[in-house]
């Protein structure tokens, strides 16, 4: 028994990484448990909760990964996600990654940690950077002073894990046994004891939190506590207590009362700072190497012709290169498809078994495989672009013209990975404080064309504008983005009206991006895809194979077909768009579950993989209506992974009915239009 | 409070100021107060064109910062 409980007990630490946002938390927490995860160099890259397992000397380790944030405040949605695990859920241990090239700034974060009681081991990253910088830390004074273990560690190189991780499991052990207190000066700890008084007086209350700490926090007024206080009997006397202690500290030094507490936090980080780092020359006044690079990366006549260079050269790496890797994965396939059906037809294998392999199999999720080059080498621009540091000078710059729309520069993160996929993209508007900003982001985020809709262009471009497919290609994006900015500026205009909210963002350190760190990256991103293709791709191509099949004795594939028939019912909806034919409804309508299917859809219908698909293709449509279709792609309804990402960004069934329905009405109007204004023109 | 204070965003690149109040609502403050730039801290001013963000140096981290909340934020000169 007493084994057992051992065991349990043993299997139960748990321990959170916490750390401001470029604090290399994301290494720390790879290198920790192994994991693959993204690591980018934008804040607020760690969105969502990850875990991972960590074993030491036979011991397993729960590690789970907070969101990057600068001060647990709960002011954004990051913050209050940190702060709560840490206050609810009482991990056993907090490892707190320090930036020590920022040290200052960092501690803010770890003051505001040990005030709540969090049993933290600090582990001071980048220190390697510390030479460079001609600065040294004493960690001996600094563990001193707060009373924590300090370990030095270098993340992107593996260096100082295995101390951090004896640490922890030394101070897992150990339960912390006092609260840091931050000395707010005579009159405020005066009052600060009084309320604790008050709060002690409530068990509830005092049962569940740190009578200090809860009295800090009440005191500076912080509308997430005192809203929870709310919750519990009896807090009225505490309100009352807090109301005549802030009148009696504002006028006493007429500032207000947030104002007050933070400066004496830092009063308290920056005494600790003078201790413990020597450095020969202020860096504050010495200009960097990333200060170097920045004056002409951010200048205000190069600037925008440099990020201009990075979007096209970024464009030309994708297509250049991946445009002969698709010819090659394509004939790939068709000798794959080819030597398996003569194979089955050798065995005797049933026409239907063959025909659901070949047509169905292959010629469905091959269709869409071969785009696995251009949206890797994709995946690895953008994933270039995030760890280099560059990403964030992209949003400084855009951040002028994007006032313009009434959002800010931050916005533009999101928009740009919707390039790769709209997914992810609307996960990242997490870093946007501001609500309105967010849920503009968010709505127009989907008309970013992302990497699954590039096949459907690919295959209708190549099959008629030969060689000016690149520019039909680029016309797309570039009528996203067009519309994006129309969308955005209207949405601001009569939904959310209101100031634009103050634009704040960390520009880190330029960094040489290892090539085994963007590589994976790349396979991060890239492999959804694959795996997308394994599994939804798969099961929707099956689907279409089984509905074109049926009912029993059909042609297969044609008009009589179950697929046949929903098509036809739906197309006559697209007939002024010029693809009135059920063909395209049925692809329309299962490209909402992933837009690669639209080829795919396509592939199986035409009964042929995407070898033979572009002449079926040529065949069937015209240019003006294959460019009509396009249009219809890119605009019409978010894919079901990107509707969902909405939803649970939003939590509003409400915004996510109306970013389907706007969507699909925006593409139809502008499919319509297109093949009008064309047949007009005589381009029909 | 103080005659000399001027707004961060009146700054030329290359000069260097303390921090003395900042006039915006609490998420401005609150979110200032994170970054690091509280009272009587010294910052300097890397960049700044007319229109568009500044980008400004705080200990060791540089920040872009918006015009507006630039102009909210008063400093006093320093040498």
């Amino acid at each position: 028994m007493e084994a057992a409980q051992v065991i349990k007990k043993e299997a139960q630490v748990v321990v959170a990484l916490a750390g401001n946002p470029n604090s290399g938390k994301t290494t720390v927490f790879n290198s920790l448990t192994g994991a693959r995860q993204h690591v980018g160099n934008w804040p607020g890259v760690t969105v969502e909760k990850k875990e991972g397992q960590l074993f030491s000397e036979g011991k397993a380790v729960r590690v789970v990964d907070l969101p990057g944030t600068y001060s647990l405040s709960a002011y954004s949605e990051d913050e209050a996600v940190a702060r709560n695990y840490i206050l609810l859920e009482k991990p056993d241990v907090v490892i707190n990654i320090v930036d020590a090239t920022n040290l200052e700034r960092n501690l803010y974060l770890t003051t505001q940690l040990l005030e709540m009681g969090a049993n933290v081991v600090i582990a001071l990253n980048m220190s390697d950077e510390l030479k460079a910088r001609q600065m040294e830390i004493d960690m001996k004074k600094l563990s001193e002073l707060l009373d924590v273990p300090v370990v030095r560690t270098v993340a992107t190189r593996n260096q100082g894990m295995k101390e951090l991780v004896n640490s922890v499991l030394q101070a897992a052990k150990t339960k912390k046994k006092e609260f840091l207190r931050v000395n707010y000066g005579k009159e405020m700890e005066k009052e600060l004891t009084s309320l604790e008084k008050d709060i002690l007086s409530n068990t509830k209350l005092a049962e569940k939190f740190s009578s200090r700490w809860l009295a800090v926090k009440i005191l500076e007024g912080d509308e997430s506590v005192l809203n929870e206080l709310i919750k519990y009997a009896g807090p009225k006397q505490i309100f009352a207590g807090r109301e005549d202690a802030v009148k009696r500290l504002e006028s006493m030094w007429g500032e207000d009362i947030d104002s007050l507490v933070a400066d004496r936090r830092y009063g308290f980080i920056s005494g600790l700072a003078k201790e413990v780092i020597k450095r020969r020359k202020s860096a504050a006044d010495r200009a960097s190497t990333s200060d170097r690079i920045d004056s002409i990366v951010t200048n205000r006549y190069l600037g925008i012709p440099v990020f201009l260079l990075a979007m096209w050269a970024i464009f030309q790496f994708t297509f250049k290169i991946g445009d002969p890797l698709i010819g090659l994965v394509e004939s790939l396939f068709e000798w794959f498809g080819g030597a398996v059906m003569a194979w089955l037809e050798s065995l005797g294998a049933a026409e239907l078994l063959i025909s659901l392999v070949g047509d169905g199999i292959i010629g469905g999720v091959g269709s869409v495989l071969v785009f696995i080059p251009p949206i890797f080498l994709l995946f690895f621009a953008i994933s270039l672009l995030e760890d280099s540091g560059y990403m964030a000078r992209a949003a400084y710059i855009v951040d002028r013209f994007m006032h313009s729309l009434g959002l800010h520069g931050k916005s533009f993160i999101p928009l740009l990975v919707g390039f790769g996929c709209n997914t992810p993209a609307i996960m990242a508007t997490r870093t946007l404080e501001n609500k309105n900003d967010r849920l503009i982001t968010i709505l127009i985020n989907p008309l970013m064309s992302c990497a699954a809709r590039l096949p459907v262009y690919v295959l209708f471009a190549g099959a008629f504008f030969g060689a000016r497919q690149g520019m039909v290609i680029f016309s797309l994006y570039l009528l996203g983005i067009v519309l994006a900015i129309i969308m955005g500026v209207v949405f601001k205009r009569l939904l959310f009206k209101g100031e634009t909210s103050h634009f704040v963002m960390e520009l880190p350190p330029y960094r040489i991006p290892t090539l085994k760190s963007t590589f994976i990256h790349m396979w991060e991103r890239g492999s959804a895809f694959i795996r997308k293709a394994g599994t939804i791709i798969f099961a929707v191509v099956i689907l279409v194979w089984v509905l074109s099949s049926l009912p029993a004795g059909v042609e297969y594939a044609s008009q009589g077909s179950l697929l046949g028939r929903i098509g036809g019912f739906v197309a006559p909806i697209f007939s002024p768009a010029g693809f009135g034919t059920w063909e395209a409804a049925a692809a329309l309508i299962f490209g909402v579950l992933a837009k690669e299917v639209v080829v795919g859809t396509l592939g199986v219908v035409y009964g042929i993989g995407e070898a033979g698909l572009s002449e079926a293709i040529a065949l069937h449509w015209t240019p003006l209506s294959a460019y009509a279709f396009m249009v219809m792609t890119l605009i019409y309804v978010p894919c079901m992974a990107v509707i969902g990402a909405i939803k649970r960004e939003t939590n509003s069934w409400g915004w996510t009915a109306f970013s389907v329905g706007y969507t699909f009405v925006l593409g139809w109007l502008m499919a319509v239009l297109v093949f009008q204004v064309g047949k007009l023109l005589g381009l029909g | 409070m103080n005659n000399n204070a001027l707004p961060l965003g009146f700054l030329q690149a290359g000069c260097s100021a303390v921090v003395r109040e900042c006039q915006g609502g609490k998420s401005l403050r609150q979110r200032l107060i994170e970054l690091g730039l509280v009272h009587g801290t010294r910052v300097r001013v890397v960049k700044n064109d007319r229109g568009g963000p500044l980008i400004i140096s705080v200990g060791e981290g540089r920040l872009a910062i918006g015009r507006g909340m630039a102009l909210k934020i008063m400093v006093e000169e320093a040498s």
